[in-house]
């Protein structure tokens, strides 16, 4: 192989166009937009319940807990009954953390949709 | 209590609130300037500013003065009522607050229009957004006259002009852009005027050894009373309250001076952490109130609890200067609510309503189809306030949630996450779970002593109104399938797709 090949230029359509593929696709509503949308509203939703479903599975269990243990209420801690500490106070802070997590994650998922649509050609 | 000087505290504050939020009012009139001013505060209000408005409007008569003395008579089981106004923004957070806000809706029978596509659809939520707003604007009213006559020994029929004439200047004024920082105002002042009072109250508390409450038992247990039906009751109430806050007309109308849905939800954050450090409050008094006043139990006037407990506990002018803060607090908190009430059921009226009559042969402007409005929004309530004294402030709340969970719940839910809604589905939902709400309140004012299961269904209707308006809209959209709008698609894109990306949006 002494002699090597004439250089080819190998071109290809031009990269840039006017609105990203991903995009384009969901304005013109084609399958591949529809599967771009049917993955952002699956991921969001499946964030909103995980977040109600700890919701549901802590504090709205609370009240049946009470119900089949009745001893519950007259448990204290640092000299405050359990019910109160629960409801008056603990509840807070668990419903803000939950609140900031959710938001994190949902701008996350919106942020790598946005980086998906815009990258695909 | 006759008026002497044991009205000076309260007449001080009262007049000094009602200064204040004039002023203010005024002083945002600077930043109005148009109709979107007017209506949305043009929608660039910070996140910040904007969460201490919707926490300062939320915080109505039953947070400020109700959950303290319910506390008192009743227990832990009614601390689901501030669990679960402060749980309805985590919902409304995780299921509504952005898409509600990227609809570019106004109302929520603008979102119904736009989302379905059918003037029905929007006549039905206009009647239900008044019907809500004036069934919680009723208790404010009410409450201010309660407040007055406890404070300062006034007639009955003082408080509810106050208030009204209050909140009809501010809102005729200024507008949007003005309640927003007559609203922030109102928050801190709220939060101010139980802080510190309580701080004070809890180191006099511990001067005396700290005595504990009496009756402990089943005052502690976080659960209505009845067993069974205890448990029932407990449930519903919670499910009224986490799903009935995002279908509140002055909640919602909030949403939509946020910038974009990112801010929305950065707001609604914020929200919590003003709610929940307020909430930690209430039960304080209820608890202060069992050890130093449990007279105020039996003699049916729990309600007064906040106002009085700083004069039980203490005297001298600092009991008197406390006692200025608390009424401070309470007047601020049936001014703020009002407010936004009002300016809800006056947002749907003018655009509805007052908006679409002639006058002298012209369609009424902007601003002008508001101003009637407002008037039309305010007086109402107020003119059924002051004829009905007395209608149970926690019950007609109560009632408002429960009926704002089995209507515009379902309708938000399914229109934000399910393209399948039709606009038949979605009236024939409404009518349900607004019919079933109707009959449930008729049922509860008619019956005057509650017994058995059926009482307690109708008297706590959230867990079967919600699902059954709920499995109503599903159905009738099924059997409606050929008629989803044609752009619904294009519509949840809107919804849900963050602002950057450069989409049709319809």
């Amino acid at each position: 192989m002494s002699d090597p090949a004439p250089r080819v230029r190998v071109t290809g359509p031009p990269r840039r166009r006017r609105t990203p593929g991903g995009v384009a696709d969901i304005d013109a509503g084609t399958r591949l937009g529809d599967v771009y949308m049917r993955s952002l509203l699956r991921e969001q939703l499946r964030l909103a319940v995980g977040v109600l479903l700890v919701v549901a599975l802590t504090i709205g269990l609370l009240p049946l807990a009470f119900h089949l243990v009745p001893e519950l209420s007259d448990v204290r801690l640092l000299g405050i009954p359990l019910g109160f500490l629960l409801l008056g106070v603990v509840v807070y802070p668990v419903l803000v953390v939950l609140g900031w997590a959710y938001v994190r994650r949902a701008e996350r998922n919106e942020a790598d949709f946005a980086e998906i649509v815009s990258e695909v050609e | 209590m006759s008026p002497g000087l044991d009205a000076a505290p309260g007449i001080v504050a009262i007049t000094l609130v009602t200064l204040a939020t004039l002023a203010i009012g005024v002083w945002g009139l600077r930043f109005s300037r148009t109709t979107s001013d007017f209506f949305v505060a043009s929608r660039t209000v910070h996140p910040r500013l904007n969460a201490s408005a919707i926490g300062g409007e939320y915080l109505s008569a039953a947070s400020f003065l109700g959950v303290a003395g319910l506390v008192l008579v009743n227990g832990a089981d009614m601390l689901w009522y501030p669990v679960g106004w402060t749980a309805g923004y985590l919902v409304l957070l995780v299921l509504v607050a952005a898409p509600l806000r990227r609809s570019g809706a106004y109302t929520l029978p603008d979102f119904a229009e736009a989302r379905l596509g059918s003037r029905g659809v929007r006549a039905v939520c206009s009647v239900l957004v008044v019907a809500v707003g004036w069934l919680y604007l009723l208790p404010q009213f009410q409450g201010a006259g309660l407040t007055l006559r406890s404070a300062v020994g006034a007639p009955t029929w003082v408080g509810p002009v106050i208030v009204g004439v209050v909140v009809l200047v501010n809102v005729t004024t200024g507008g949007m852009r003005s309640i927003t920082f007559v609203q922030a105002f109102q928050y801190w002042l709220k939060l101010t005027a139980l802080l510190v009072p309580a701080a004070v109250l809890l180191v006099v508390w511990a001067g005396d050894d700290r005595p504990r409450p009496v009756d402990l038992g089943a005052w502690s247990t976080p659960l209505a009373p009845g067993g069974g039906e205890g448990l029932y009751i407990t449930y519903s109430l919670i499910i009224a309250t986490f799903l009935g806050t995002m279908g509140l007309p002055h909640v919602v109308v909030r949403f939509y001076t946020n910038p974009d849905g990112r801010a929305a939800r950065r707001t609604t954050l914020v929200v919590l952490v003003l709610l929940g450090v307020f909430y930690l409050l209430p039960p304080v008094y209820g608890a202060l109130g069992r050890v130093y006043a449990p007279e105020l139990a039996v003699s049916g006037a729990s309600d007064a609890l906040v106002l009085e407990l700083p004069r039980i506990m203490l005297d001298g002018p600092l009991g008197e200067v406390l006692t200025g803060m608390v009424t401070a607090g309470a007047f601020a908190a049936f001014l703020s609510t009002s407010s936004g009430l009002s300016i809800a059921v006056a947002g749907v009226l003018s655009q509805d309503v007052t908006g679409r009559t002639r006058v002298r042969g012209r369609r009424l402007g902007g601003v002008a189809a508001f101003r009637v409005a407002a008037v039309a929004a305010v007086t109402v309530p107020c003119v059924v306030a002051l004829l009905v004294p007395n209608l149970g402030v926690a019950r007609a709340v109560g009632l408002a949630f429960a009926m704002a969970a089995a209507t515009f719940c379902p309708l938000l839910l399914l229109g934000i996450w399910w393209r399948g809604l039709t606009s038949y589905g979605a009236i024939a939902g409404l009518a349900a779970g607004g019919l079933g709400s109707t009959v449930a309140i008729g049922w509860t004012i008619a019956v005057s002593s509650p017994d058995g299961w059926l009482d307690t269904l109708m008297g706590q209707p959230a867990a079967w109104t919600v699902p059954l308006a709920l499995a109503t809209m599903v159905a009738v959209s099924r059997l409606t399938r050929d008629r989803v709008p044609s752009d619904a698609d294009r519509f949840l894109v809107r919804l849900h797709t963050p602002e950057t990306l450069q989409l049709d949006r319809g």
